[in-house]
């Protein structure tokens, strides 16, 4: 059995007696692509901010590899190999698109180094090949603001590629998307997982469907259900909680 | 012992009015012969304690006491000094004076004035012998005790009689001087019996045990007043902050010309009082009169404000910060220009000066008690427009979500107008407090913008019993650092605490916590 | 590239000034020691706001105590120039500046040890505001002090830097500060060489920090305080250290507000805790707002027209002044957030 890659264990995290998080719990395997469903303040976003060191936990063990994620910070989590995508497409709008892809990219990140850096060819092709993956070579030098909302969706999927990260968690990359854009990113996904491990947070169905992963049910806070798309849309507990409204 | 020269004393006060009609006029015509008479006469008369001889002696040190030929003594206006009737002055002349004599009437004078129809005077003559001290004045100052009305006076009587019994030589008097000045509790009586302690080798353990009392009675004392200082400055800073708890706390607006808005409540105080100054029975109603005055003006300046300027930055405060400032600098020069850069004065009025003795000896000034009474109503004021009127339920609604109290019918155009007037309107009553303890300048406001900012920072932005905690700590502890540091190193340790402070708290001490705190 | 021009036209003209103050004075281009020395002075301001700008502009750190960080550089120097007086103070003591004299001073405090060489004192301009930026930006940005707060924390650094230096017993004059100076560099001030070489040296130095900072802007660090300044938790999880990339702008930036300080106060003659007051510093934000943050040109551009502006109307209308610096500040926010530079731009489009 090969270690998992992101392993959370009976993690809470509780705001003002609100408890967003509860005895929540769940191992994701290298390569694996996971899709999270849950209605509203299940605890989705809540549980990205733990992983990616934005919100502490009040309890639990929440584990990257060997490392102990409730005692670093966002950056440090981020170096170590977990990319995050926002619910809220957020990049840098005064900076164009390539500028954008170019901050993101795998390099040394102290001041010092950044004041040094020179952009080699290497990084340059490099940039370039995601630019064409997520569809935006032609607009390399457009300031990012000027994007429609669904490059803005890509670029940020672009730059969590750009990072190489090991651990992706992508937080609703359809919603605002036509349906076409919205299968282009499904196949983009699917594709991306294999070599890393992706956490995708999404609403629609369709859309997990079309990952064709695992997939976790959250409900007020911790683990309702776990399985195949399949096995959950039929689990009597998900039908109350969620989907038989 | 003392009870025999408590007897004593009261035996010869019940005989004095009889003899000291005769003592009196038989001690007078030595003022008419040469200065050794003339000293041993003025001995005399201050030993015999009769009020009468005070004129006497009060004329002759100021040159005006006659002498005639036949060896009459007139007081000033032709009166004769040994009967009171009108005489005339015909042919007199200057008692004169040497040095010798002016020393014996300086001893005498205080004595005599211990029976001065004057209690002021009284009290002032026993302080003086509680100075000078000599064991002559023993007798003198139990007379007067006896028969003294003031209690005040009386007191201080008591304790300059300690003092005198200090330096007699009677030894039981001396054990009962020392208790006594040890009761008083006062630096004076400190000082006294630590000068007596190296002169009275027996009376050492007594001595000690009366200083002790005093150093714990006059710690307690100080660190009342400097508790009272700090609550009187806490609630300056309370009624400074208490406007940006709700323009900058509540509403998020950052208005650096805040400090300006308390400044225009100031002159708003000194244009009511102005006004009312020809209305006698208005006049010393003024300064309640300008609490309403000094809050309509600022509330229509911080309407103007926020209307006309404020509202277009809204969501960007660096940009709002540095628009207020330059608001802020015009409201300055424009007050300069219209009512001059020189300070403007403010009278109390007379119900709201002088100081209070608390029990135990502690000294309240009356106006800054009057500014923490005045603090506390705002507040209470302000908790209730909040949490009770339509006017505060409808600013909630508007901070928590804008949205949504729009769809449901709130003008929230005139909710933040209206807001932000209510916090600039507090600010202007918070200048009618400092025009009774600051200067009325121009820039007035800018000595408390950056402590009012501190305060609000440190008790947590939002929190209306943050600012209160906020405002009350940073008072008490500039007042507790001050006598250590001095008032200017005070400052700068405060604002360096606070800085730490929010290292370990960056929300500040009520920090509002969860998802509201996230944005 | 039109911008550039002008840069380089600028920058010879100013280059000119003291030259053309040699001319006789009745020739028809003779310049008056006051426009050179007030010129000079502005050029230190144009440092100043240049420092501002980088922090301000690209990294969204709103400081209102730079003012404090050029009079920190200014005391540097002025201690170094009240050393210089040496004997011929009024007092004529051998060693103690007048006012330790006065004061009661037995011998020169410890702190004020190596300020007798010239070296020395330039390399605390610039240690002491960058250790003092240091200290306060490790505090607030470790725990993400952002916008007005780090705003108001920084105004109230110059406040109680000022409060301090009014004290007597801090050893710098109190009150009066420092005055009276005498010569730097064997240079006697207030001669028309010394003037010049000021003038040479504040206008070099602009030019190095205008070089200094452009590269800092071109650099992808400079991309990087972009995205702070936009965006600052989104590049926390791009695995950027947020602390060390705002501590570094803000640390250089207050080096070079300090060395500004430096070369202002031999050319104004003195320096006193006036120029810690909260009113100085937020002035210097209002050239930048007014020139364009955001653009190394627009903050030179500002300071120079601000301070053109109220050299003007302190002289024509003293009562004035006060009601159009307030009004710049309403204007600019209100009307002009891009600045002067942002008018311009627009018309080139």
């Amino acid at each position: 059995m090969t270690e998992p890659v992101l392993y959370l264990d009976g993690v809470s995290v509780v705001f003002d007696g609100f408890r967003a998080l509860n005895n929540l719990s769940l191992i994701v395997d290298a390569g694996e692509l996971r899709a999270i469903i849950g209605p509203n303040g299940a605890g989705k976003t809540t549980m990205m901010d733990v992983i990616t060191g934005k919100t502490r936990p009040t309890a639990g063990v929440v584990r990257f590899r060997e490392h102990d994620l409730t005692k670093l910070d966002e950056a440090s989590i981020a170096t170590l190999g977990i990319g995050r995508k926002f619910q809220k497409p957020t990049m840098f709008d005064a900076l164009t698109v390539f500028e954008n892809l170019e901050l993101a990219l795998k390099a040394p990140r102290g001041p010092f180094s950044c004041l040094r850096w020179v952009l080699s060819g290497e990084a340059r092709r490099r940039i370039e090949q995601v630019m064409e993956e997520v569809g935006l070579a032609a607009r390399a030098h457009d300031r990012a603001a000027i994007l429609s909302h669904g490059q803005r969706q890509w670029l940020e999927i672009g730059m969590l590629l750009m990072q190489d990260p090991e651990l992706l968690l992508v937080d609703e990359p359809v919603a605002g998307m036509t349906d076409q854009e919205t299968e282009h990113t499904a196949a983009l996904l699917v594709r991306i997982a294999g070599r890393r491990s992706v956490v995708v947070v999404e609403h629609d169905l369709e859309f997990v469907r079309a990952l064709g992963s695992k997939v976790t049910v959250l409900c007020e806070g911790s683990m309702l259900s776990e399985g195949s798309i399949d096995h959950v849309q039929n689990d009597p507990r998900v039908i109350e909680v969620y989907l038989g409204r | 012992m003392k009870n025999l020269s408590l007897a004593l004393g009261l035996l010869l006060w019940l005989a004095l009015p009889a003899r000291a009609q005769d003592a009196f006029t038989a001690a007078l015509p030595g003022l008419a012969g040469g200065f050794g008479d003339i000293a041993a006469s003025v001995e005399q008369l201050g030993a015999l304690g009769d009020p009468r001889g005070l004129p006497v002696l009060r004329a002759l040190q100021a040159g005006q006491l006659q002498k005639t030929a036949d060896g009459r003594l007139l007081l000033p206006g032709n009166t004769d000094a040994a009967t009171g009737q009108p005489a005339d002055g015909a042919g007199a002349e200057a008692v004169r004076l040497n040095n010798r004599v002016r020393q014996a009437l300086r001893g005498a004078l205080g004595r005599l004035q211990l029976v001065s129809p004057d209690a002021a005077e009284r009290g002032a003559a026993a302080e003086a012998i509680f100075r000078s001290r000599s064991a002559e004045d023993v007798p003198i100052l139990q007379a007067a005790i006896a028969r003294e009305p003031d209690a005040g006076v009386k007191a201080r009587m008591v304790l300059a009689l300690a003092a005198a019994q200090l330096v007699a030589p009677n030894e039981e008097a001396k054990r009962d001087a020392i208790a006594r000045l040890g009761a008083a509790g006062t630096v004076e009586a400190r000082a006294l019996l630590i000068e007596a302690r190296a002169a009275n080798p027996s009376l050492v353990t007594a001595i000690d045990v009366s200083i002790a009392s005093i150093e714990r009675s006059l710690s307690i004392r100080r660190a009342a007043e400097t508790l009272f200082q700090g609550l009187s400055l806490g609630s300056v800073l309370l009624l400074a902050a208490l406007g940006l708890a709700v323009t900058f706390g509540v509403m998020g607006v950052i208005n650096m010309a805040h400090g300006e808005f308390v400044m225009l409540g100031a002159y708003a105080t000194f244009v009511v009082q102005e006004a009312c100054r020809g209305i006698p029975w208005l006049a010393p109603w003024s300064l309640p009169l300008s609490v309403p005055a000094a809050f309509l003006v600022a509330a229509a300046a911080g309407a103007v404000l926020e209307r006309g300027l404020i509202r277009h930055l809204y969501g960007r405060p660096l940009e709002t910060l540095l628009m207020t400032f330059g608001v802020g600098m015009i409201l300055q020069q424009g007050v300069r220009t219209i009512f001059g850069a020189q300070n403007r004065e403010v009278t109390s009025p007379a119900w709201m000066q002088g100081t209070l003795m608390l029990p135990g000896g502690i000294a309240v000034t009356q106006n800054r008690l009057w500014i923490i009474v005045f603090g506390i109503a705002v507040l209470l004021l302000v908790i209730a427009a909040i949490r009770f009127t339509r006017f505060g339920l409808e600013m909630r609604a508007v901070v928590q979500n804008r949205r949504i109290a729009a769809t449901m019918g709130i003008r929230t155009g005139r909710v933040d107008a209206l807001t932000f007037a209510f916090g600039s309107g507090i600010a202007g009553m918070a200048g009618v407090a400092l025009s009774q303890i600051d200067n009325v300048s121009p820039n007035l406001g800018t000595g408390y913008i950056i402590d009012s900012f501190m305060v609000v920072v440190f008790g947590g932005v939002g929190s209306l019993a943050g600012t209160l905690v906020g405002a009350l700590t940073l008072g008490v502890v500039n007042k507790v650092l001050e006598p250590y540091a001095g008032a200017v190193l005070a400052k700068v340790f405060v604002l360096v605490a606070i800085m730490l402070f929010i290292q370990r708290r960056p929300r500040g001490l009520f920090a509002l916590k969860g998802r509201a705190a996230e944005s | 590239m039109t911008l550039r021009l002008v840069l380089v036209g600028a920058v010879l003209v100013l280059a000119m000034l003291p030259a053309l103050n040699r001319l006789p004075a009745d020739s028809a281009l003779h310049v008056s020691d006051f426009i050179v020395s007030v010129t000079g002075k502005w050029i230190t301001y144009a440092i100043l706001a240049l420092a501002i700008d980088l922090a301000w502009g690209y990294a969204g750190i709103l400081s209102l105590g730079h003012g404090a960080f050029f009079a920190l550089g200014g005391y540097a120097i002025g201690m170094h120039l009240m050393r210089l007086i040496g004997p011929r103070g009024v007092y004529g003591h051998p060693v103690l500046p007048d006012f330790m004299v006065f004061l009661g001073y037995q011998e020169l405090p410890w702190y004020w040890l190596g300020f007798d060489h010239f070296p020395f004192a330039i390399l605390m301009a610039v240690v002491v505001p960058g250790l003092l930026a240091g200290v306060v930006g490790y505090l607030a940005f470790r725990s993400r002090i952002t916008g007005v707060y780090l705003s108001i924390i920084t105004q109230a650094l110059t406040y109680a830097l000022m409060l301090a230096f009014f004290r007597n017993d801090m050893g710098f004059g109190g009150n009066n500060g420092f005055t009276d100076f005498k010569e730097l560099l064997g240079m006697p001030l207030n001669t028309p060489t010394a003037r010049s070489a000021l003038f040479y040296a504040s206008l070099l130095l602009l030019l190095g920090a205008l070089w200094l900072c452009s590269w800092v802007a071109r650099s992808k660090l400079g991309r990087v305080l972009v995205a702070i300044r936009d965006a600052e938790s989104r590049v926390r999880f791009l695995g950027y250290d947020v602390t060390q990339h705002k501590l570094f702008v803000f640390v250089l930036s207050a080096m070079i507000a300090g060395l500004a300080g430096a070369l202002y106060v031999p050319q104004v003659g003195i320096i006193n805790p006036g120029e810690f007051s909260p009113g100085n510093s937020i002035e210097a934000v209002i050239w930048v707002a007014v020139g364009g943050r955001g653009t190394l040109v627009g903050a030179l551009l500002g300071a120079f027209s601000v301070n053109a502006l109220k050299t003007w109307l302190t002289t024509v209308a003293p009562d004035l002044w006060l009601f159009a610096l307030g009004g710049l500040f309403v204007a600019v926010t209100l009307f002009l957030p891009r600045g002067l530079i942002g008018l311009f731009s627009k018309a080139q489009k």
